[in-house]
């Protein structure tokens, strides 16, 4: 993949985080195993947010209800957080521009330029190849205890 | 937008010490408890699926061990770290997580004698080979690697040879074999060279030394640069199902932050050697002024280096700053602001009349060389070290004082003579570390010792 897109630097994904209340898990897994379902169990456990399950071949996930599609929620997402195939993406985008989410997500590994750019065009903020149970963790504190580089430099009192 | 990049010092200050979010401490507060309670029992069974993150107990994670290890990564450039008791406990957690029974390492010959024995004696008790190459020439390395080959382990700066690792030529070769290059990088440390920029994929320090730089406390950290393939086949135990975790996979479930987390999880967990907080906490005291020191350091080394190199009564001096090394050039490549202020030197050892090694009384008087006996080179090493009076003679390096040490006789004794000649140990060498005092002093010192020890005026 040729990464001509230039995503959002550590300010702005903070900025993104800080403005998001709820999140729309798109692709989310029962499977336990699955990537999806590692940040279910991280964001229902460690974050604020609201978070929907979308699945249309699950019913129940970590105990919350999966519904089939973005537009069966009963809110508007504020972020859509992709786990999806390649091809898949350019139908989520629709999706969500449709119910009027103002942020696009797509999971780590998950890379599309038409789609990051369309996305952007119609107001979208837009994060690809980055997993948002790492990036909530860099930014409040949960990286950090984990030993990792959160590249946060800062004289302020760190987030609760 | 462009990000603002903060530089070494900045980081070296700041990465890793948020302050406190509860009570805005400015300094990374001393966290002096084994253990951290839970909120209820969900929040205990995610922490311990590892489904979120936060503190269980102190042998796994503790948030002053925490700023230790974030700083570390920082500085190094990798993605994160794992603190240890020890630099030795670093290695042994590393090669405990990359290798078992019936596997292979290929490491240098020019190794701290601590690592020789661990791969030497210890891991091939647990059926570990390791094959010592002699050198840098990378294609010796690859000549070693065979189909069980696991790990690349070298050092940055031999000890105390002075030699500089090739290390973009050995990152190829371990990378063209499908291994990671793990680089003990403790004599240069970050302010002197970063390994994962020529393409190391672990770094280890004794945080012991420059890092923590005042010689009180013990401490050892794994950096990982979060780049290296570990799907690729050769690490079983990175992508087969963890049961003691829900059957997560290190590389599946956490990707390039898979390594560090079983490091952590499965490595500190079992083995235990974890870094207390106390020692964190002057580890990361030290760590404020590393760039200051060393440069500091760097500037006198330089000064003894040159002072030693000039004076007829040196017969050798091993450092990779002098023009004369055979590594000059490699060294200013990978480490421009100077190899380390820790190197070797050999005493010239007076030609004499034929005499006895020691004089009737045991001791060698000053005078002019043909009325000296012949001293050999342990006991030239011997009555220098003893007559030194204000370098310590002690088994460190990295201190903020000089301190001298003659490896044949104690960090090296535990080799074979084989070991030895390869290690570049001769028995007449004798290796400084050289501190902060003023340089003058420094000098005065050594001349002293030289003069009584080769019975010579310089």
């Amino acid at each position: 993949m040729s990464e001509t897109w230039q995503g959002p630097g550590a300010q702005d994904r903070l900025r993104i985080l800080r403005s998001t209340r709820s999140i729309a898990i798109v692709g989310a897994s029962p499977n336990p195993a699955r990537a999806s379902y590692f940040v279910a169990t991280y964001l229902l456990s460690s974050s604020p947010y609201d978070v929907y399950f979308v699945n249309p071949r699950a019913t129940e996930i970590l105990g919350h209800p999966v519904y089939p599609s973005l537009s069966e929620l009963p809110v508007v997402p504020d972020l859509v957080d992709v786990f999806r195939r390649h091809e898949d993406l350019p139908g989520v985008l629709a999706e969500t521009l449709a119910v009027g989410a103002r942020t696009l997500w797509l999971q780590l590994g998950s890379w599309h330029e038409d789609v990051a750019r369309d996305a952007e065009a119609a107001g979208l903020n837009v994060v690809m190849d980055r997993c948002i149970k790492i990036e909530h963790a860099r930014f409040y504190g949960g990286l950090h205890l984990a030993g990792f580089d959160t590249g946060v430099i800062s004289s302020r009192r760190a987030d609760r | 937008m462009t990000e603002h990049t903060f530089g070494f010092r900045t980081r070296a200050l700041h990465a890793g010490g948020i302050p406190d979010s509860a009570t805005g401490a400015r300094a990374v507060p001393i966290y002096q408890t084994t253990s951290f309670v839970f909120q209820d029992t969900d929040d205990a069974a995610s922490l311990f699926a590892l489904q979120k993150y936060g503190n269980v107990y102190s042998r796994i994670g503790n948030p002053t061990v925490a700023a230790l290890e974030e700083r570390m990564a920082s500085l190094e450039g990798g993605i994160g770290a794992v603190a240890t008791a020890s630099g030795m406990s670093a290695e042994f957690i590393t090669f405990a997580a990359l290798v078992g029974a019936g596997d292979h390492v290929v490491a240098s010959a020019q190794l701290y004698g601590g690592t020789v024995t661990q791969l030497d004696v210890t891991l091939r008790r647990f059926g570990v080979r390791t094959t010592f190459v002699p050198g840098t020439d990378p294609a010796d390395y690859a000549a070693a690697i065979t189909p069980e080959t696991k790990v690349l382990y070298t050092e940055v700066v031999a000890n105390p040879s002075g030699e500089i690792a090739d290390l973009e030529g050995l990152a190829e070769v371990a990378h063209a074999a499908g291994i990671p290059l793990v680089v003990d990088a403790t004599l240069a440390t970050p302010y002197l060279v970063r390994p994962i920029e020529h393409g190391a994929d672990i770094v280890i320090h004794s945080v012991t030394k420059f890092l923590g730089g005042h010689g009180t406390t013990l401490g050892g950290v794994v950096v990982e640069s979060g780049r290296f393939d570990w799907g690729n086949g050769k690490f079983p135990q990175m992508t087969e199902p963890v049961p003691a975790y829900g059957n997560v996979r290190w590389w599946a479930n956490f990707g390039e932050y898979g390594f560090l987390t079983k490091l952590r999880s499965e490595q500190l967990r079992d083995i235990g050697p974890a870094l207390s907080a106390q020692s964190a906490f002057q580890l990361l005291q030290g760590i404020e002024t590393l760039p200051q020191r060393l440069d500091a350091q760097l500037a006198n080394a330089r000064a003894v280096a040159e002072w030693l190199d000039a004076d007829p009564r040196v017969s050798y001096v091993l450092w990779a700053g002098l023009p004369s090394h055979p590594h000059h050039e490699r060294a200013q490549k990978y480490l421009p602001l100077g190899p380390g202020a820790v190197f070797a030197f050999g005493l010239q050892v007076p030609a004499g009349d034929g005499g006895t090694a020691v004089g009737d009384d045991g001791r060698v008087g000053v005078g002019p060389p043909d009325h000296v006996p012949v001293l050999d080179g342990r006991e030239a090493g011997r009555l220098f070290i003893e007559s030194l009076q204000l370098a310590s003679h002690l088994a460190n390096v990295g201190d903020s004082r000089t301190l001298v040490i003659h490896p044949a006789s104690t960090t090296h004794q535990q080799l074979t003579i084989e070991q030895l000649e390869a290690a570049g140990v001769p028995e007449d060498l004798v290796r400084i570390s050289v501190g902060l005092e003023d340089v003058e002093d420094i000098l005065w010192d050594l001349d002293q010792a030289l003069t009584t020890a080769t019975g010579m005026n310089r």
